[in-house]
C-alpha cells in the first residue's frame, strides 16, 4: 500500500513524529493535486485537517470518496465543530480533536491503516452478513440457506454492499465501482437495480439495503449506531 | 470489450452451480413475437464464443431470398433463471434459464431485421448525447376461460375498476404473476382489477428502454404461462369484447441527463421544461406515422374509438384521459417524477419498435424545436367534427390500412426502423389487412342478410 494522504497539512510536530515512525506521507492542497500525485498502489489512508473550515474538508473528502470509496479517512477537527461531523458520517471513518494529542492520533491512525490493509486481503473469501452468504468463487449468493437467483449486475451490487456493511454508498460511487462502464439508465440505474435486488431478497430481508435520503444506500446497520 | 468476460463467467458458473438443464435463447421477430430455442449447458461456452446458428427463413422478418443462415448472440447480462420451470415441468428435475439474444449475420454484423438492435441503436445514439430514455408501461390484459373457442371469450369474473375480488381466481393469478415477476427482477409499481370484467392491469416500474422491452417480452410470456397452469387463457389482444374497454399499454416516458430529469422545470406552472414541450410536440406531430407500429393489429383500431378511455385524437392534456399525451400531475418538489404518458399503444405491440419510434418522434421535436400546440382539456366525444376541424384537431388513423398509408409516407419511421424492417412490416401488415378485408363479419350478416 502507498503513502498516507494528508490534506492540507499537519502541525509540524505531528508531521515530524509521522516521519520518525517510518510512515510515508504526501501532502496535497486540493483534489487536482491529489489526483495528480495519487500512487498506482493507492493511498493507505487519508488525514484531513479541518483547521478553521470544516466545509472545505468535507468538500475535499466527498471528491476523494467518489474516486476512492473505500479509503479510510481520519478527520482532525476543532472541538467546537465535532457536533457537525454527525451529518457527514458517510465521508469520514473516524476523527481526532485538535489540538492533537500525539498518542491518540497515532492510535487512531494505525487502527484505520490496519482496517484498510485487512480489507484488501483475500478476494475469494466467503462474505457473510447475518443470513446472507456470498461465495465469490462460484458467484453464488445464499440467503437463509436458499440460493438467490440474480443477474450478474445484481450479484456484483449485492457483493459490493455486503463487503461494506454499515457504509453509506452514494449513487456515483456505486456507478463508478460496480458498473464502471456503459449502461443505459444513467444514475437511475442504481435505483432500478436496488429496487430489483430488494424484490429478490424478499419482504423479510428487503430492509438489508437501506435508503439514505438524497445520498445513496447503506447495507446493514449504520456504523455510527 | 473487456467487461464481457465476467458476465460470461458468471453465467457459466451459475449454470453449473444451480444445475441448470436448459438455457433458452430468446429473441423477438419483427411483429413482436417471442422466439426461443433451447441449448444444453455443454453448448453454452460455444454459444458465447461463436453464437448459435439458426435458419432465419422460419422467422418473420429475418428471411432473405439468398442467405438464411443467421446467428443468435446471447446477451449474458440478461441471464435469469425461469421461476416457473421448476414447478410445472415434472418430467425434468432441473431448472431452466433464459438469455435475450441479438440476431446477427454469420460475420457478426447486426441483422437489420432484429428489433432489439434497432432499439439499441436509438439508445446508443441518445447515450452519446448523454441522454437516458426511461419507460414505464401499464400492461392491461384479460383472463378468459381457456375453452372458449365456441362461445367466444368468456370472462371469469364480473369485477370492475379497483374492485377487491379476493376470492376470485383471476386475482389469485395476478398475485402469483406479480410474485414471479419480482423474482425475475421485474418490479411492479401497481396492480389492480381494471374497468372491464376479467380485465387486469399490472404497471411495471420504469427502467431503461432496452431492459423494459426485454421485460415486456418476459411479462407477456409469464402472464400467459401462469394462467395456462391454472387452465386459464390470458390475452393481450387489444379489444376482445365489443362493449367494454379494450386493453391498452400506456407508456410513461422520461428523459434523464445523468441524474437530472430533462422534462422537469420547477419554475413552469406544469413543471414542464422546454425540452419536454418540444418532445410532446414531436410525439404529436408524428403520432399518426408511428401508429401502425404502436397499434399493429386489425383489432387494435377497435379499441381506439371515441367515447372510450382510449385516445382517438391527436391531443395533449393534463388530466383528460382521452388525450393522446397526458402530463400526469406530480407533487411539487418531486421533480424526478415529472414525465409524459403516451396513451394510444396496446400491449400487442412490439415493444422494441414502439419504444424506438416514441424516442425518435420525441427527439425530432426537441432537435427541430417544434412548437407545442394548445392543450385540449375538454371531452372531445361531445365536440362536433366541424369544430374539431376548426380547432385543428386531427384524428389518429382509424384502421390498420389508414395507419399503414401514413406510415409509408413517413421519412421519420423509415429512418428509425431501417429500410429492411420498414419494408417488411408494411408488406406483412398489408397482407393482414387484405385477409381481413376478405372476411364476411357477423356485423354484416346481422345487418344486411335479412334487410337486403
Amino acid at each position: 500500500m502507498g503513502p498516507l494522504l494528508v490534506f492540507p497539512d499537519l502541525p509540524i510536530e505531528v508531521a515530524r513524529a509521522l516521519k520518525d515512525s517510518g510512515r510515508d506521507f504526501q501532502t496535497v492542497d486540493g483534489a487536482s493535486a491529489e489526483r495528480h500525485l495519487r500512487p498506482d498502489e493507492g493511498w493507505i489512508a487519508a488525514v484531513l485537517s479541518a483547521g478553521p473550515s470544516l466545509d472545505r474538508v468535507v468538500g475535499f473528502a466527498k471528491d476523494l470518496r467518489t474516486d476512492l470509496p473505500d479509503i479510510p479517512v481520519l478527520c482532525v477537527v476543532a472541538e467546537s465543530e465535532v457536533e457537525r461531523l454527525a451529518g457527514h458520517a458517510d465521508v469520514f471513518s473516524d476523527f481526532c480533536v485538535a489540538p492533537l494529542r500525539e498518542h491518540e492520533f497515532f492510535f487512531r491512525l494505525e487502527r484505520l491503516v490496519r482496517s484498510s490493509e485487512d480489507a484488501v486481503g483475500d478476494d475469494d473469501a466467503l462474505i457473510v452478513y447475518g443470513p446472507l452468504m456470498i461465495n465469490p468463487v462460484t458467484y453464488q449468493a445464499v440467503l437463509d440457506g436458499d440460493p438467490l437467483d440474480l443477474t450478474y449486475m445484481e450479484y456484483e451490487l449485492l457483493k459490493y454492499f455486503a463487503q461494506r456493511p454499515g457504509r453509506v454508498c452514494t449513487r456515483e460511487v456505486l456507478l463508478g465501482q460496480v458498473w464502471g462502464y456503459e449502461y443505459y439508465g444513467g444514475a437511475r440505474t442504481v435505483d432500478v437495480h436496488v429496487r430489483r435486488l430488494r424484490a429478490k431478497l424478499g419482504e423479510p430481508h428487503a430492509g438489508l439495503i437501506g435508503t439514505v435520503r438524497s445520498v445513496g444506500y447503506r447495507f446493514g446497520k449504520s456504523q455510527w449506531g | 470489450m473487456a467487461h464481457v468476460e465476467p458476465h460470461v463467467d458468471y453465467v457459466l458458473q451459475t449454470v453449473s452451480e444451480r444445475d441448470v438443464g436448459l438455457i433458452r435463447m430468446w429473441f423477438t421477430d419483427v411483429v413482436g413475437q417471442l422466439k426461443s430455442f433451447a441449448i444444453t449447458p455443454a453448448e453454452l461456452e460455444n454459444a458465447f464464443a461463436d453464437g448459435m446458428g439458426f435458419d432465419g427463413s422460419a422467422v418473420d422478418g429475418f428471411s432473405r431470398t439468398v442467405e438464411n443462415d443467421l446467428l443468435v448472440q446471447p446477451d449474458a447480462s440478461t441471464f435469469e433463471l425461469l421461476p416457473w420451470t421448476d414447478r410445472h415441468r415434472s418430467d425434468r428435475s432441473s431448472t431452466e434459464a433464459r438469455m435475450f439474444c441479438d440476431v446477427t449475420e454469420l460475420d457478426g454484423t447486426p441483422h437489420p431485421g432484429d428489433p432489439r438492435q434497432v432499439l439499441r441503436r436509438h439508445l446508443d445514439a441518445a447515450g452519446e448525447r448523454g441522454l437516458s430514455f426511461l419507460v414505464g408501461p401499464e400492461m392491461e390484459f384479460f383472463y378468459f376461460a381457456a375453452d372458449h373457442a365456441a362461445a367466444g371469450p368468456t370472462p371469469l369474473d364480473r369485477g370492475s375498476y379497483f374492485d377487491l375480488t379476493t376470492s376470485d381466481i383471476t386475482s389469485e393469478l395476478r398475485k402469483r404473476t406479480i410474485h414471479a415477476l419480482e423474482i425475475m427482477g421485474i418490479p411492479v409499481e401497481y396492480s389492480f382489477h381494471e374497468d372491464s370484467p376479467s380485465q387486469h392491469e399490472i404497471d411495471l416500474r420504469h427502467t431503461d428502454a432496452l431492459s423494459m422491452a426485454d421485460n415486456v417480452m418476459t411479462f407477456r410470456l409469464m402472464v400467459r404461462e401462469i394462467a395456462l397452469e391454472a387452465g386459464v387463457q390470458a390475452t393481450f389482444m387489444p379489444k376482445p369484447l365489443r362493449d367494454v374497454q379494450g386493453s391498452g399499454m400506456h407508456i410513461h416516458l422520461s428523459l434523464f441527463d445523468d441524474d437530472h430529469n430533462l422534462f422537469a422545470d420547477p419554475s413552469d406552472p406544469l413543471q414542464l421544461s422546454s425540452t419536454a414541450r418540444s418532445f410532446v410536440a414531436g410525439l404529436l406531430r408524428h403520432a399518426a406515422e408511428i401508429t401502425a407500429v404502436t397499434n399493429q393489429l386489425v383489432n387494435s383500431y377497435k379499441r381506439l374509438v371515441t367515447g372510450s378511455e382510449a385516445p382517438s385524437y391527436v391531443t395533449w392534456a393534463r388530466a383528460n384521459r382521452s388525450a393522446l399525451v397526458r402530463v400526469p400531475p406530480t407533487r411539487p418538489g418531486r421533480e424526478d417524477s415529472v414525465r409524459l404518458e403516451y396513451r394510444s399503444p396496446d400491449p400487442a405491440c412490439n415493444p422494441y419498435l414502439a419504444f424506438s419510434l416514441l424516442l425518435a418522434a420525441g427527439m425530432r421535436g426537441v432537435d427541430e424545436g417544434y412548437e407545442l400546440p394548445t392543450r385540449t382539456d375538454d371531452d372531445l366525444s361531445l365536440v362536433s367534427d366541424a369544430e374539431l376541424a376548426a380547432r385543428g384537431i386531427r384524428p389518429l388513423p382509424q384502421s390498420l390500412a389508414e395507419a399503414l398509408d401514413v406510415m409509408e409516407s413517413s421519412e421519420l419511421v423509415r429512418e428509425a426502423l431501417g429500410d429492411h424492417i420498414f419494408t417488411w412490416f408494411l408488406r406483412n401488415k398489408r397482407t393482414e389487412w387484405a385477409e381481413y378485408r376478405a372476411q364476411v363479419t357477423p356485423f354484416e350478416l346481422e345487418r344486411y342478410l335479412q334487410t337486403w
